[in-house]
């Protein structure tokens, strides 16, 4: 054999035999190396889950009636997958499902287009689940057209109706409670991806439903439960290979409210009777809110807000229609967490306690002139009144603006006056913190308004904040509006130019309005509620609390949820004494006592504020009216507002009066317990108990709030 | 047809040994490569189990799940026996019928153009119909003839000692380049490119001038790279050849392919899931798992060791065929030894290669492994002509 040969057979063997280490290498790095990561691949592959969601908790009221339950409906939804297959992306089966669901085929389309696509509505009425789930479209369908859909199948194709369980907001008493409770809506993409790689049995999924807001949002993991979930293997073809896996649900727990529906409903009841009450008057009474906690726990025994809406309107999901009559009316955030309004004379509580803090007289008398003059501006009483030196008591019982603005001066000037710096001491909106004001009460549902306190840390926060913008004014000199308007411009100019300059300086007028809730400060009535409250209590701030315990379907108790403390007045005790010993004044000789005349206050002493906080422009004030009672004993705080309602006493305070009596059992002047709306005239200590089945024992007769056949007990 | 008697001494001493019938046969058991015959019968032990283990699910008849087994193990049956003809065989009898095997092969070839006859699978119209459901893929035989045809017509100037000649180098060329063309036509990339590397290796062990060698390579380089150029090749083929480089990016068929493939080769891990547990394997996630993309199913299922082992036992294989090759006392063998070394170890590692994304996913089956009959009977077929040649350099020894 040649030489050449030789060689070359050789190189041949070599190259071959390299080869097969590169194959070795190579197998190597796939198995050994990255083999986790192709074989959760495989997984993916092969493995399909069936996944049943769990009956979802019901929420329950104190006492144990039902506020949100579920009950079955037939509802229709469309693929829009398989639709899009249809003859002119199903535009037919739309126009003729819409025939028979009584709906128009806008409504119809405009739900199906997902969240962020051309043409799509905003959401809610968009679509904002997954693309592989079918949206629905129609609750509550009647069975006749339900069995229509299903027979005609090449008519309706894409469309199913079958019976889903859904919620039941219709609680008893006719509760209305939306702002509490919430809703449900379809998951949303990014929650999906928030999760991550999770593979537990219970994360989301693209066809679950979560609450949205209120209580449903906030404790959604416990309601919706463990779904059930069977892990079966398939092969390409999508046959069912092998069983791998079965996860019983597990039912989702039950919420025990802190809320009485009964209660809840003379709240609701009352609030819209306020607001009835401004408009009789003349004022537009727009908005508001009423709060009902305990004292002794932050416990809320009932929250409303004004304007309100029907919970069960996002059962299914809302028309483009309805959704916009909702933002119209305004009626989807709570005014009684979410709303910002200036306290007003109500306020004036942390003024006091200010005062009493730095050490000022709380027994002494002091001069309310009608009017404070600082030269540039004029400060004036309610109706220019003046009373002549009077004790500070007296002073929060006639609400005398003139007494609060002359300790806020005292204490401005101590201070520093208007050479005081950022740390210099601010004794007014210290305390308003001390009684939570400027944060979030920690109320358990989500997207509470944290309020705001102003004050000389909020005054340098917002020069901070917006310098740039001034300063750039105060060079530009406005020269669009100049064009057409130049005083106004140069108004303007001026305006931007000091701000520019000095606009973090906490001035004396500021200090002025401070005192008595105008001004910058804003906060929400739960807030107003916890601080008195607080002063009810001897100088504890909750945090207010809608849910007391969370149970299981099966009615064993999973956590009682125990009152939390946000904070405690550091005050001098003589001062929140003092607090408690003038303000059931208020209510006995103050502005408070027109809407008391008659209550039976030698047994149920109640301690008020009342409060017409001015705004901005030529609206009609906000009508205040923050009170417990009994002052001696002290059980309950409510406070009510109406915008835009007048005075506290007039609007809100016969509504608080109502609602004190339904829960005393005031009848005239006799006081009686039992005929209370709370059943055993106090929230009920124990909990509800759930029978086997999950259905709640709720109490006997009328106090169930369910209406049944031999009427009344 | 002279020359194919061309008397050499090995022949003569053939002729002696065909004299002592006895000690022939003693002989013929005794100067058998046995490290060879036991890898081939251990990966074709090894190979059934893996078509059982892929065909189990759907390409069994439902009433019998080891129907497809059986099939295969009949088609075994019938390779050994081809395959123990082929190394009683002698190189004069060889050499004199090469021609007629290489026309009959080229005839059997071109028979899938025959409509009714003809079978196209993946594309590729490489398939002949056969009474009993069973098919042929004559390409597997033409590429015996064409290593059987290059040597003889290469080692024809073996007594003088000299390079091949011009004209042998021609010929040699042809013999291998006509039916390249039919296969090209047929559209089975995979085997015009297994054939090629097999005629490049054939004609370089031959000893021809280097710079011959080096025009060929070149050429053949070329030509690939202008027949992508020209638009020759068909998108999908140029797809195929290029999908491996990417798989992730391309949605298309060979990329599916060639992600499962690697999901399932990836999945297996260092001990593999067990023999009928891999979800890719047993789902059918892999396509033809049960004959191009074997492999997967001894990544999956038996792990890197197993698979280490699976391809251990063809390195074992090629070089006790390199051995062969290199201790072959002519030019003949050597260059027969020489056609089957290359051809199995290229097709090995494109079709292991496929499987691990390394190599484009061409339509070839893995030697002794994957099921289908006529790969398998040409394989054993050359694993007979392997030990045709070494019988004769052992009796040459005598």
């Amino acid at each position: 054999m040649s030489e050449r040969s030789n060689l070359r057979l050789i190189i041949l063997g070599i190259l071959i035999f390299s080869l097969f280490a590169t194959l070795l290498s190579r197998l190597f790095y796939l198995q050994v190396m990255e083999g986790d990561e192709y074989r959760s691949a495989a997984i993916n592959n092969t493995v399909r889950e069936v996944v049943e969601p769990a009956v979802r908790g019901l929420i329950l009221d104190q006492a144990g009636r039902p506020l949100v339950s579920n009950r079955t409906s037939i509802v229709v939804t469309i693929d829009r997958q398989e639709l899009k297959q249809q003859a002119k992306d199903g535009d037919e089966v739309i126009t003729r499902l819409a025939k028979i669901l009584d709906m128009t085929p806008e409504s119809i389309s405009e739900r199906l287009l997902p969240c962020g696509t051309e043409g799509a509505p905003k959401p809610p009425v968009c679509w904002n689940g997954s693309t592989y789930q079918a949206v629905p479209v129609a609750t509550d369908v009647d069975p006749q057209t339900a069995l229509t859909i299903m027979e005609k199948r090449s008519e309706f194709a894409g469309v199913t109706a079958k019976l889903t369980a859904v919620r039941e907001y219709s609680g008893p008493f006719d509760v209305n409670a939306a702002h509490i409770l919430g809703y449900l809506g379809p998951v949303t993409e990014e929650q999906i991806t928030e999760q991550g790689d999770s593979d537990s049995y219970d994360r989301l999924r693209r066809t679950d439903s979560i609450g949205r807001s209120g209580l449903e949002q906030n404790y959604d993991t416990l309601l919706r439960g463990k779904p059930s979930v069977t892990t079966l293997e398939v092969d390409t073809s999508g046959q069912v290979t092998n069983t791998l896996e079965q996860k019983p649900a597990v039912s989702g727990d039950y919420l025990v409210s802190t809320i009485d529906a009964k209660l809840q409903s003379v709240v609701e009841k009352q609030l819209v009777a306020a607001v009835q009450r401004a408009q009789r008057q003349g004022y537009p009474g727009d908005s508001g809110a009423a709060v009902v906690v305990d004292v002794r726990n932050g416990a809320v025994l009932a929250m409303a807000s004004y304007p309100t809406y029907d919970p069960g309107i996002w059962v299914g999901g809302v028309t483009q229609k309805q959704y916009k009559s909702l933002i119209k009316s305004d009626s989807l955030s709570s005014n009684a967490t979410q709303g910002l309004f200036a306290p007003g004379s109500t306020y004036k509580i942390v003024s006091t306690a200010a005062a009493g803090k730095e050490g000022y007289s709380l027994y002494s008398n002091y001069s309310c002139p009608k009017e404070v003059n600082l030269g540039t501006q004029v400060f004036r009483n309610f109706e220019s009144s003046a009373y002549g030196r009077i004790s500070l008591a007296r002073a929060l019982e006639v609400s005398c603006n003139t007494v609060f603005y002359g300790l806020a001066d005292r204490m401005w000037n101590a201070a520093g006056g208007s050479d005081a710096n950022r740390d210099s001491p601010d004794p007014i909106a210290d305390a308003a913190q001390m009684f939570g004001f400027g944060t979030p009460t920690g109320i358990d549902i989500p997207g509470e308004s944290a309020g705001r306190v102003a004050g000389r840390a909020f005054k340098v926060q917002n020069w901070e904040a917006k310098r740039d913008t001034w300063c750039a004014n105060a060079i530009s000199g406005y020269p669009e509006t100049r064009k057409t308007d130049p005083e106004t411009a140069d108004f303007y100019t001026a305006l931007d130019k000091e701000n520019c300059a000095d606009g973090f300086r906490w001035r004396e007028g500021d200090a002025l309005n401070a005192s008595i809730g105008q001004g910058d400060t804003v906060v929400t009535p739960l807030q107003l509620a916890m601080a008195y409250a607080a002063i009810a209590n001897g100088g504890t701030v909750y945090e207010p609390r809608l849910v007391k315990a969370v149970m299981s379907a099966d009615g064993t108790v999973v956590e009682r949820i125990a009152p939390t403390e946000k904070s405690t007045l550091d005050l001098p005790k003589s001062t929140i004494k003092f607090l408690q010993n003038s303000l059931p004044g208020v209510t006995t000789d103050g502005s408070g006592k027109t809407p008391f005349i008659g209550f039976p206050l030698n047994q149920i002493p109640v301690a008020s504020k009342t409060g017409s906080a001015q705004v901005t422009g030529d609206k009609v004030s906000t009508s205040w009216f923050a009170s417990y009672a009994p002052a001696n004993k002290p059980r309950y705080a409510i406070v009510m507002m109406v915008t835009q309602g007048g005075t506290g006493s007039k609007t809100s305070g016969p509504s608080v009066r109502k609602i004190y009596e339904e829960l005393f059992g005031v009848n005239g002047t006799t006081v009686n317990p039992n005929k209370s709306v709370l059943v055993g005239g106090a929230p009920s200590k124990s909990l509800p108990v759930i029978r086997p089945d999950g259905t709640p024992l709720v109490p006997k007769g009328k106090m169930s709030g369910v209406v049944t056949a031999s009427g009344s007990d | 047809m002279a020359r194919f008697y061309a008397s050499t001494s090995a022949d003569r001493s053939l002729v002696g040994a065909g004299s002592r019938a006895v000690t022939r046969g003693q002989g013929f058991w005794r100067d058998l490569d046995w490290i060879l015959l036991i890898a081939g019968l251990a990966l074709t032990v090894m190979g059934s189990v893996l078509v059982w283990s892929a065909s189990r699910a759907d390409l069994a008849s439902p009433t019998d799940p080891q129907s497809y087994l059986k099939r295969h193990l009949i088609n075994v049956a019938v390779a050994l026996i081809l395959g123990y003809i082929a190394s009683r065989l002698n190189y004069r009898w060889l050499r004199a019928y090469t021609p007629i095997i290489y026309g009959a092969s080229f005839f059997l070839l071109l028979l899938p153009f025959v409509p009714g006859i003809g079978v196209t699978v993946a594309g590729a119209r490489a398939w002949i119909d056969l009474p009993g459901g069973l098919t042929l893929q004559p390409s597997e035989f033409m590429k015996i003839a064409v290593i059987l045809m290059m040597a003889a017509l290469l080692s024809e100037r073996k007594d003088i000692e000299t390079e091949p000649s011009g004209r042998d180098f021609v010929l040699a060329l042809a013999a291998a380049a006509l039916p390249i063309g039919v296969i090209l036509i047929q559209n089975d990339t995979g085997t015009v490119l297994i054939l090629g590397t097999v005629a490049i290796s054939v004609i370089a062990v031959a000893g021809v001038r280097t710079r011959w060698l080096v025009g060929l390579i070149g050429g053949a380089v070329l030509s690939i790279m202008l027949a992508i150029q020209l638009g020759l090749l068909k998108e999908y083929q140029i797809a195929r050849l290029t999908s491996f480089i990417s798989p992730e990016s391309d949605t298309g068929a060979s990329a599916y392919n060639a992600n499962q493939a690697r999901i399932a080769i990836g999945g297996g891990g260092l001990f593999g899931t067990g023999l009928f547990e891999g979800p890719q394997t047993q789902g059918k996630f892999v396509p033809v798992n049960e004959s191009d993309f074997i492999f997967t199913v001894s990544g999956e299922e038996l792990g890197f060791l197993g698979s280490v082992i699976l391809i251990l036992l063809l390195a074992v294989l090629l070089w006790r065929a390199a051995i062969i090759a290199w201790k072959a006392d002519d030019q003949y063998g050597r260059l027969v030894a020489t056609g089957v070394l290359a051809w199995l170890g290229f097709q090995t590692f494109e079709n292991i290669g496929m499987t691990l994304g390394i190599m484009p996913i061409t339509g070839i089956p893995l030697p002794l492994v994957s099921a289908g009959g006529t790969s398998m009977m040409a394989v054993w077929i050359a694993i007979g002509l392997l030990q045709t040649v070494r019988l004769h350099e052992a009796r040459a020894d005598i």
